[in-house]
């Protein structure tokens, strides 16, 4: 095998002090990608830095919300009473990603550093822009397979919709974080400057010119929790996800959606898909379309469409620029309907 | 008990041992010295192989031998006539397999073997697997069928053709549609490969994951030259075959010879995406057919025309269109069948091969031409409705299929059905009905076995059969009980192994009809001798005839004459035997030439479909199997219900997918290639015609693992159709096919 160092630590401050800041080093948590990628050696690392056993698991309530810690297992928030109660939306979306057995190895740090499962991506013959050099062993800084992106004019049903480069038109293929996006998630990191927090939206980034970096965190930073803001969807909240089988499939498109209802008439709405970006797509101008307005097909129709404004296809997965407006409907009517 | 009666659900006999880990497959045999070895495959599909550094991997820790064209060891026998492979042994006149593994810097497909890395532990062979650097000439590979289309080329067969070619152009009410099969890969969960143990010098021991042990066995004994008594195979359990193990691949053979050339034995286990290209696949097949009727419904023509892929190296055919030929009642019908070969790995059977490729498209068309003539579609089936085989002119062996249709329909709730489309809605929802029908061959291939009653009353069956999972030792138990009437806890079924009598592959829904045929026969032998010991002079029974006897729970007795018996061990004992050993060799006799023997299904679907986002689910299955007397129902219940499970992925949700710029697959893992998972697969009631067909067998038993998936998939579409209005004609049947535009 490539041999890589090993250091198991016990503390947030420990893992960022013994990581080392250079490109092929790894925290490991649930490993429920990092591992596949490294058999598959997509990522071939110098040093994987084991927090398996940091103590941030814990789930409680804060003054303004609930904060979940980042080594919290997805099956223990899912079905946790807090966020079972207070946010459904993200308990729908976690249960509706992976299987079982992985829920109970990932965790919501680890879910969110999981990336794209872009079939060119995980194969080092074909061409992709993502995979950047080899960050290892005799081969260290030679390309990790050829450039370019594969996905441009080959199998590219599953790719995005939006925001995407002429680098690269991966998705993000997280369900959590899509939930996390809409309910206006804040994440904590801890790193060699310290802690700092970030808004969830501004965490994962788009290809651009850097299709390798897949969110905004800087070397040896670690994410420590998520904080969810209070807030009053729960009654009216719903998780869709259109996919090829029932379960254990990525999405084709997910729409996350959360509505706080007066009546018939909307007091706010929040929305984010899945399945779309290279990053969990928040869809601002529909939310404030919607913001005021009645809960009827109409409305619903119309959000959908300014949703769509900037939608692109790329060939096989054109179907999305109808799915995900007829997703968008769907959800709304469904979190309207919930009570 | 006789085939005029219906066995009792009995539990799988080896189910305890499978789910306790008592069970041992080829890959669980260690072996003292056991290398492994891992292959390299091409990354191109099409090419010359211009170099191969095996340098770092030669010098790998633990590497025993880096195998490539350039000093792969001979197999010599490859090239001479290539004996039997589905049929138990029967030598065979050479294959068209003109591909040989590592012989040549030629690029035939994507995956194809440029290395095989052999070291002292698995982790070792993968790492100097991955230090292999191997560079290409690459020209553009030819995967696309429809873009090679034109060089498609007519296999061995050829076409068929009663009645008038013109017939369908002037038949009042036309149809004609063209119908889809992606590449679908059997998957099983168990991965491929084989253990070669040269014992002597002309010695060998195989573990394998073969669908035959004596097909493998001959397989390598023409490969080494070797004589087939010198080769001992063993495969008694498999963790899924689907198809994928019954033919010799080239890396087995290519381990085999590894095997010898190292002088230790050497395993392989192929890895997911390996399964993809190595193993066989379901070939991607386009369809189109016509059909022509009058207006009231009888059919007047059917034209069924199939293009297939091969590889370029060989040619694979199946059965796609031969259904169309005596399905239905009809007087003029054609069939066509061609081939495009393609820079692509050979395809192989896969579950319901051809037959249920086939029975997509025509139960497909009959579904849209039912509608067309505003006919219930089981009414117009009816309507054409054949008690005699069209093709071949002859009686069939057994056919219920209209009592199968009417139990089938009163189980899924047909009359809820609305004749026209989007007329039932649950909630949001679309929801419909289909059905669609499906038939298979029904087999009486050569098998032999042999079985041993101990004066202890316990009784041992001996067959080399490989069990696959259907279920053959728990068959095997209820024929043998039904003879002797020894309790099924006291019988032990021994398979899978060379060593023991011979029998043919398990495939083609044969082996119950075949080597439970042997068994009967063999069983029958044992109870004659019983008899006859009762009977003779001085015997507890003499003076009676043979036909008086009845023999059950270990006692021989005259059946109307209560208290008038003898029990097994005290007539063996008084005989001085402590077993009784009978083999039998069974293959049918020359009047089941008089007859068509086929097993036929109907699968019936309810269907929910959201259409905002097109997905599809099937909310209730009904499958009605009419293939004579069900042996054993629990184990019989379970292929049905794995023939809907394969069925609902084979409608909905699999399919092998290729970048035809590069000729490779890009979703080669269970994470991307979608098998249906529990959630997909609803409660399945399964139904069983149970009635004894009167020819083929002893038992009355006709095959039943493939017609549990054939036309599966035509009454998914069907009833898709029936819920939305759209006719789906190319598989898998996914969310984007289905969804209409709203906003």
């Amino acid at each position: 095998m490539n041999p890589f160092q090993f250091t198991r630590v016990t503390t947030p401050q420990a893992a960022v002090s013994t990581i080392s800041k250079t490109a092929g080093t790894y925290f490991l948590a649930g490993g429920t990608n990092l591992i596949d990628l490294i058999k598959r050696e997509v990522i071939i690392p110098e040093q994987l830095v084991d927090i398996t056993k940091l103590p941030l698991a814990a789930i409680e309530k804060t003054s303004s919300g609930i904060r979940i810690g980042a080594m919290a297992k997805n099956s223990a928030v899912a079905d946790h009473e807090l966020i079972k109660k207070h946010f459904p939306l993200l308990s729908m979306a976690l249960n509706a990603g992976a299987s079982a057995q992985l829920r109970n190895m990932a965790t919501v740090g680890g879910n969110m550093m999981q990336r794209t499962r872009c079939s060119y991506f995980y194969d080092n013959s074909m061409p992709c822009n993502k995979r950047g050099p080899v960050q290892s062993g005799p081969d260290k800084g030679q390309p990790n397979g050829p450039g370019g992106c594969g996905a441009i004019g080959g199998s590219n049903r599953m790719h995005a919709i939006f925001g995407a480069s002429a680098k690269c038109i991966a998705v993000h293929p997280s369900d959590m974080c899509i939930a996390l996006a809409a309910l206006d998630a804040t994440v904590n990191i801890t790193g060699p400057k310290g802690d700092r927090s970030i808004s969830f939206t501004e965490f994962h980034r788009l290809p651009g010119d850097i299709p390798q970096k897949d969110n905004t965190l800087a070397p040896a930073e670690l994410i420590t929790s998520v904080d969810l803001p209070t807030n009053a969807f729960a009654e009216h909240s719903y998780y869709l996800k259109v996919r090829d089988r029932a379960s254990y499939a990525f999405a084709l498109v997910s729409v996350g959606v959360g509505l706080e209802m007066k009546g018939k008439i909307i007091q706010q709405a929040r929305l984010a898909m899945g399945g779309v970006a290279h990053k969990p797509w928040r869809l601002s101008e529909a939310e404030q379309f919607l913001k005021g307005k009645e809960a009827s097909e109409f409305n619903f129709k119309q959000a959908a469409t300014l949703a769509m404004a900037s939608a692109k296809g790329y060939g096989e997965n054109d179907f999305k620029l109808t799915l995900a407006p007829n997703s968008i409907v769907e959800a709304l009517q469904i979190a309207t309907e919930n009570a | 008990m006789k085939k005029e009666t219906k066995n009792p659900a009995i539990d799988r006999v080896d189910g305890r041992m499978k789910v306790t880990g008592g069970a041992k497959y080829f890959a669980d045999f260690d072996l003292p010295d056991l290398a492994y070895c891992v292959i390299v495959g091409s990354e191109i599909a099409r090419g010359i192989l211009t170099g191969i550094d095996t340098k770092k991997a030669v010098s790998a820790p633990g590497v025993v031998g880096v195998f490539t064209h350039l000093n792969m060891p001979p197999i010599p026998g490859w090239d001479m006539p290539v004996s039997g492979q589905s049929d138990g042994g029967k030598p065979k006149p050479a294959t068209e397999e003109t591909y040989r593994i590592l012989s040549s810097p030629k690029i035939l497909f994507d995956g194809q073997p440029v290395a095989m890395v052999v070291a002292d532990t698995f982790e070792r062979a993968t790492y100097a697997a991955s230090l292999i650097k191997a560079t290409y000439n690459k020209q553009s590979a030819r995967t696309s069928l429809e873009k090679n289309i034109e060089k498609q080329v007519t296999p061995k067969g050829g076409d068929y053709k009663r009645g008038e070619a013109e017939a369908y152009e002037s038949s009042v009410v036309k149809l004609e549609a063209d119908y889809k099969i992606p590449i679908e890969v059997h998957n099983p969960m168990e991965l491929h490969g084989i253990t070669a143990h040269w014992t002597g010098k002309q010695q060998l021991m195989i573990y394998a994951k073969t669908q035959g042990v004596n097909a493998t066995q001959q397989a390598m004994a023409q490969a080494f030259q070797v004589d087939p008594e010198n080769i001992r195979v063993h495969t008694e359990f498999m963790g899924g075959g689907f198809g994928m193990g019954l033919r010799t691949w080239p890396q087995e053979t290519a381990v085999v010879a590894i095997a010898k050339k190292v002088g230790r034995p050497v395993k392989l286990v192929m890895n997911r995406s390996q399964m993809f290209t190595m193993v066989g696949h379901r070939p991607y097949t386009v369809q189109t057919i016509q059909i022509g009727a009058d207006q009231d419904g009888k059919l007047v023509a059917i034209n069924h025309a199939a293009t297939a892929e091969t590889a370029s190296y060989e040619d694979f055919t199946e059965a796609t269109v031969n259904m169309t030929r005596f399905m239905y009642a009809c007087p003029n019908v054609s069939t066509r069948y061609r081939l495009v070969r393609l820079d692509r790995s050979v395809p192989i059977w896969m579950r319901g091969p051809g037959e249920a490729t086939g029975a997509f498209a025509l139960e497909s068309a009959m579904d849209e031409m039912a509608h067309k003539l505003k006919l219930d579609p089981i009414a117009f089936r009816l309507l054409n409705y054949t008690q005699t085989d069209p093709e071949h002119d002859r009686p069939y062996s057994s056919k219920h299929l209209k009592e199968a249709y009417e139990r089938g329909a009163e189980a899924i709730g047909w009359k809820n059905r609305k004749s026209e489309p989007g007329m039932l809605r649950e909630g949001n929802s679309f929801v419909g009905y289909g059905m669609s029908t499906g038939v298979f061959n029904a087999f009486r291939w050569e098998a032999s076995a042999r079985v041993i009653l101990s004066s202890d009353g316990s009784l041992v069956i001996q067959s080399a059969v490989t069990d696959i999972g259907p279920g053959t030792g728990t068959a095997l138990t209820m024929i043998a009980h039904n003879v002797l009437g020894v309790p099924f806890n006291r019988i032990k079924v021994q398979y899978g192994d060379t060593s023991l009598p011979k029998a043919p592959t398990q495939g083609g829904s044969a082996i119950v009809s075949a080597v439970g045929s042997a068994v009967f026969d063999a069983c029958s032998k044992v109870k004659n001798e019983l008899f006859a010991l009762a009977l003779k002079d001085g015997g507890a029974l003499a003076g009676r005839q043979p036909t008086e006897l009845t023999l059950s729970d270990g006692v021989v007795a005259v059946e109307k004459e209560p208290g008038k018996k003898v029990a097994v061990d005290v007539l063996m004992k008084s005989s001085q035997l402590t077993k009784i050993e009978k083999d039998a060799d069974s293959k049918g006799s020359p009047d089941l030439e008089k007859y068509s023997m086929y097993s036929f299904s109907v699968h019936f679907v309810k269907v929910k479909v959201n259409p905002l986002t097109g997905a599809v689910r099937v909310i209730k299955a009904v499958s009605v199997a009419d293939s004579g007397r069900i042996i054993s129902p629990k184990t019989a219940a379970s292929q049905m219900i794995g023939g809907v499970a394969g069925g609902i992925g084979m409608a909905l949700t699999e399919e092998a997918v290729i970048d035809h710029r590069f000729g490779r697959f890009v979703n080669n893992n269970l994470a991307d290639y979608h098998v249906a998972v529990h959630a997909d697969v609803p409660a399945i009631e399964t139904i069983f015609i149970d009635k004894p067909d009167p020819v083929i067998n002893p038992m009355g038993a006709k095959g039943m693992g493939e017609i549990a998936l054939i036309g599966f998939a035509g009454a998914v579409a069907n009833a898709v159709f029936n819920a939305t209005g759209q006719r789906i004609r190319e598989l898998p049947i996914t969310p984007d096919k289905v969804m209409r535009k709203m906003v």
